[in-house]
């Protein structure tokens, strides 16, 4: 059947630069250049290029680009050539149309109608560089009140277990199966380095990777893959994850191609076989069931770490947050619609769920008008690209952020969406030995903490400016946020004023 | 001295230090010109293997180097200062019998023998050969190092 | 019509001053008219006041309100109201004294010796000092045009719009004896000139004089909000007092460790500390988070056991203490403790983040006695601030 498909991209080479070294055919694992001798040039099959840009960064005299494919629409704003050409993958497939990383549509990005304070005259801005600048973040949940006794400094009886972050950021959960071993060992070694946490997501833990357990949080998804007691007791905290922003409802699929030896002895799964977590637990069919998970685990680790829940922003977020606080959660995740993903339904990721910014102010905003706010941490996730992201979550209420997107991006991540294919060409979601050989941990993890060492120092920046020297007293302080663009609803949901107001 | 070495399981076979290096060896130090305008000879620095298994070849700047004993016209030196071995294209006959000699097959000859002189001073680090520069995923390191005995 | 407070949120900078004398020994306001008075460009007419403790020794029992009212209507409704929910002991108008003319339209003062009526209070969940707090917060927010300025037992606070020794003088406090006097002198970046939002500002026996903004506001309000506060004002000043209500009387913790609480050591400092300290200050500092104060400030807290002087912890406004026998001064400014005691000794600048408390003889007698474990109290005290305490339907009275 002939493919009706249209390349997404052209490869434009420039001839006068190129010297034909072979570079860009080595660095493509999709097949795209090929040094033609015969034709004494370098060709490309433009339609297999996914716009990695891996061999635009590789290319020793950047000779390339990539563009879009210039073929004109046909001029309806309802027909687009994006629509057409998913119907036409559906016509050759009949199949699910698969995407990967998060939400791409053009829907309203609030982090970009919320602008930050700075102090003038009546107080004082503090200078980073001069004064301590408290980025520290303690993750778990507090009674409301302690007992103390003033005299001789004890506290009885104990807090229950927290999580240090030095830097309001960790890593959120990514698999191995998802990346590969050296893009969680990057995340690994950078966590430790920076003094927080990465996530195994539901891929269990590779035995490589157990000495960074300190700085790990396990998760448990409703797969249960890697799981037993050895894995709860292996990391810093436990996070059950109930939803993914990307593809809330959704369970996940981890192809039997992607499932080698040590993602299968880490998964515990037969090697070759596809991994499909389903879409819920199968023992969580309704908060009662939360709890009793919650608390199963609590008893598996002696009540020694604290337990997240994780759950994608959907509709009735704030409600349920305040469910999971009540069920005994430790820790609230909640991830937006932007979050990224390795794989998922298109229709799911570009349809289902609602904006992070939205879903967190909701659930601070119902978890404060409970009474609870201050009992349990909250971890905003779905799409925080920038220190400013993270200033402008934490004063809508957030405690701490996770980051999956922008930790690969530092990695080499080009975001083009190709995860699924296996064939990813920074050796970050493949696990092909020859493609995950190009990330180096070492240069990964480097990477990786000196953007979050630049962000730490643009949020103490930031945050100085606004007078603040603790990142406490920046959290739910929504004053420090003014809406610009945004109708009285969506004010109202933040809960900030007009810029001016 | 500082001398490079190569790390198997970093290489990814992109070749991306024979590129720097016959540029780093042109006069314009452009590769567009070093490639097209001077035909600069080949790299000093060989990827050997395929996408699977790959590694760079490059000269160990051996203490006791057996292609200078071996050179019969005393083109190959070894700078007693810098530990640096360089063969004077000038006093080269190119009768290959550094290539035979060297353990690590690191020498060829375009009608004279080629081979690393350590280069240095291109992009990257100071003194940073430009094959080490160039590397994407550090499988060429530039470290202090004793150096292999061979020959001794 | 420019906004009032409680309706925006006005930065303002300020001078404060505090004298006390340990001994419980009461003395008239001169001396704290003269010490806010040199202070005089720290202010700017737009709002001043004083607190003082141990006024009232004759209703020492009751608590004792100062209320503002614009009209008629909003005395007859609040009295109404006040019947209701207390035995009123006494009530009559503060006297001032009209022929300050810098003072303009005052609103009606009165004030009332008041207990929570016996009856009503069994009835509701609150203990006494709920109840009444309950009420106060009913007033101030349900009552248009009454305002509660204080509502302490044996105490008052004194303060309207105009600079604070012109207040002084209207309140003649001069013809007050107190062992614990605060002022403040008020430089509001606008115009409100409402006489309720002068400070100091109280609660039950709490006055608080503030001179800064703290940045930490939102964090500070909304953490109160949980445990039912409401901070209508929009002052610093009032979420301070509501920390401290919390932490202290609530939360049973010292007055000192309040403080301690709002300017925690630096994690630099904790991580310095001895394993059990480091604990310690880290529990105290994870469940207080919320409860931390930010950004420039300088207070002090009044309270039946005497003066509390907090510096922000940075150190960003300026205090000075010194003693003189059983006396303590406190003022921004060294020279406004000289002016009224020029042979003050152990003249000193507070260093940030470390609570400077001055208490009653024989309150630190007390409390060097007492359990050092705090007993929090359980309270009721939930929900939105614009309901009574007791039910305000009349018919059924």
């Amino acid at each position: 059947m002939l493919d009706y498909v249209l390349p997404r991209y052209r490869v434009l080479r420039d001839k006068d630069e190129c010297i034909q070294c072979g570079v860009c055919e080595r660095s493509c694992s999709n097949g795209v250049h090929h040094v033609d001798t015969d034709l004494g040039r370098v060709t490309a099959d433009h339609s297999k290029c996914v716009n990695c840009q891996r061999c635009v960064v590789m290319c020793p005299t950047q000779a390339i680009a990539i563009s879009k494919w210039p073929q004109v629409g046909n001029g309806t704003n309802n027909w687009t050539l994006e629509n057409m050409q998913d119907i036409a993958k559906q016509a050759q497939t009949g199949a699910v149309l698969l995407a990967s990383m998060g939400n791409p549509k053009p829907y309203p990005i609030y982090w970009d109608h919320l602008l930050l304070n700075a102090s003038q005259v009546t107080n004082p801005s503090i200078d980073p560089l001069r004064e301590p600048m408290e980025t520290r973040v303690f993750l778990g949940s507090r009674p409301n009140v302690l007992k103390v006794n003033e005299r001789e400094h004890t506290i009885s009886p104990k807090i229950p277990p927290q999580i240090k972050l030095d830097v309001p950021v960790m890593f959120g959960a990514m698999s191995f199966g998802a990346i590969s071993l050296n893009a969680q060992k990057s995340l690994a070694m950078a966590a430790e380095e920076l003094g927080t946490y990465f996530n195994t997501g539901e891929g269990g833990l590779h035995k490589d990777l157990e000495r960074y357990g300190k700085n790990c949080i396990v998760q448990v998804a409703s797969g249960r893959f890697g799981v037993d007691p050895h894995y709860l007791n292996a990391g810093a905290a436990i996070e059950i994850k109930i939803g993914q922003g990307a593809k809330p409802g959704i369970g996940g699929h981890l192809p039997g191609t992607k499932v080698n030896e040590e993602v299968s002895r880490t998964r515990m799964i037969p090697e070759g076989t596809d991994a499909i977590s389903p879409a819920p637990h199968h023992d969580i069919y309704s908060i009662e069931d939360l709890r009793q998970l919650i608390f199963s685990i609590k008893e598996a680790t002696r009540y020694t770490k604290p337990v997240a829940v994780k759950i994608a922003a959907v509709h009735n977020v704030a409600a349920i947050a305040s469910g999971i606080a009540r069920a005994g959660a430790d820790i609230i995740v909640v991830d937006g619609f932007r979050g990224g993903t390795g794989a998922a339904p298109k229709r799911t990721r570009d349809n289902v769920g609602i904006p992070i910014e939205l879903a967190l102010a909701a659930v601070d905003a119902r978890l404060h008008d409970e009474g609870i706010r201050s009992m349990v941490s909250v971890v905003a996730s779905g799409s925080i690209r920038s220190s400013a992201d993270i200033v402008r979550a934490i004063a809508l209420g957030a405690d701490a952020v996770y980051i999956g997107s922008a930790a690969l991006i530092a990695l080499g991540c080009h975001q083009c969406q190709d995860c699924g294919s296996g064939k990813c060409n920074w050796g970050i979601a493949t696990q092909k030995p020859d493609l995950t050989r190009r990330l180096n941990p070492e240069i990964g993890a480097q990477r990786v903490v000196n953007l979050i060492r630049g962000w730490n120092r643009e949020i103490q920046e930031m945050i100085g400016g606004m007078g603040i020297n603790a990142i406490d007293s920046l959290r739910g302080n929504r004053l420090m946020l003014r809406g610009v663009g945004l109708n009285e609803k969506e004010l109202e949901i933040l809960g900030v004023k007009y810029a001016g107001e | 001295m500082k001398r490079i070495y190569a790390i198997e399981s970093w290489c990814i076979d992109c070749k991306r230090c024979e590129v720097a290096c016959r540029t780093a060896h042109s006069k314009s130090k452009d590769p567009v010109k070093a490639y097209k305008v001077e035909h600069v000879p080949g790299a000093r620095i060989h990827v050997e293997g395929d996408q699977h298994v790959s590694i760079a070849v490059n000269c160990r700047q051996c203490p006791k180097p057996a292609c200078v004993d071996a050179c019969i016209s005393g083109a190959m030196q070894r700078d007693p200062e810098t530990g640096i071995i360089t063969s004077d294209p000038e006093r080269c006959v190119g009768c290959r019998t550094c290539v035979s000699e060297c353990p690590f097959g690191c020498i060829h000859v375009e009608s004279v023998a080629l081979k690393c002189d350590l280069c240095g001073d291109g992009h990257g680090e100071p003194g940073e050969p430009a094959c080490v520069a160039a590397c994407p995923n550090r499988a060429l390191i530039y470290v202090e190092s004793e150096g292999c005995h061979h020959g001794e | 019509m420019v906004p009032r407070e409680g309706d925006v949120r006005i930065p303002s900078g300020c001078a404060i001053s505090g004298i006390m004398d340990r001994s419980g020994t009461r003395h008239d306001g001169t001396d704290i008219l003269k010490s806010i008075a040199l202070m005089h460009d720290r202010s700017n007419g737009l709002g001043g006041g004083f607190a003082a403790y141990g006024i009232y020794p004759d209703y020492h029992d009751f608590y004792a309100f100062h209320v503002f009212y614009d009209t008629r209507e909003a005395r007859s409704e609040t009295e109404s109201f006040l019947n209701d929910c207390f035995l009123c002991e006494k009530q009559e108008r503060i006297p001032t004294d009209e022929t300050v003319r810098s003072i303009k339209n005052p609103p009606r003062i009165w004030r009332y010796f008041l207990q929570p009526n016996p009856h009503k209070l069994a009835a509701t969940e609150y203990d006494e000092a709920e109840f009444t707090m309950k009420a106060v917060f009913y007033i101030n927010s349900q009552i248009k045009g009454a305002f509660v300025a204080s509502s302490g037992k044996d105490m008052g606070a004194f303060k309207g719009v105009g600079y604070p020794e012109d207040i002084g003088e209207f309140y003649r406090i001069q013809d007050y004896k107190a062992w614990l006097w605060t002022a403040h002198g008020r430089f509001p970046t606008n115009t409100p000139g409402w006489w309720g939002g002068a400070h100091p500002f109280t609660l039950l026996n709490w006055s608080i004089v503030h001179n800064g903004e703290i940045s930490s506001y939102d964090t500070n309000r909304r953490y109160v909000e949980q445990f039912g506060y409401e901070c209508t004002l929009q002052t610093d000043t009032e979420v301070i007092t509501y920390l401290f209500d919390l932490l202290a009387r609530r939360h049973g913790f010292s007055q000192e460790m309040a403080a301690h609480i709002m300017t925690a050591p630096s994690w630099d400092d904790i991580d310095r500390m001895d394993p059990q300290q480091s604990a310690y200050e880290t529990a105290l500092r994870v469940v207080y988070s919320s409860a931390l104060v930010n950004g420039p400030f300088s207070i002090i807290l009044g309270s039946e056991e005497g003066m509390l002087a907090l510096n922000d912890r940075l150190k960003l406004r300026a205090l000075m203490a010194a003693e003189k026998g059983s006396m303590v001064y406190l003022a921004s400014e060294q020279a406004a403790i000289s002016v009224v005691c020029p042979d003050a000794e152990n003249m000193r600048s507070l260093d940030g983040g470390v609570p400077f408390v001055v208490q009653l003889d024989e309150v630190a007698e007390r409390k060097a006695k007492e359990s050092p474990v705090n007993e929090p109290v359980p309270s009721k005290l939930k929900g939105s601030r614009t309901t009574a305490p007791v039910s305000t339907d009349r018919r059924g009275v």
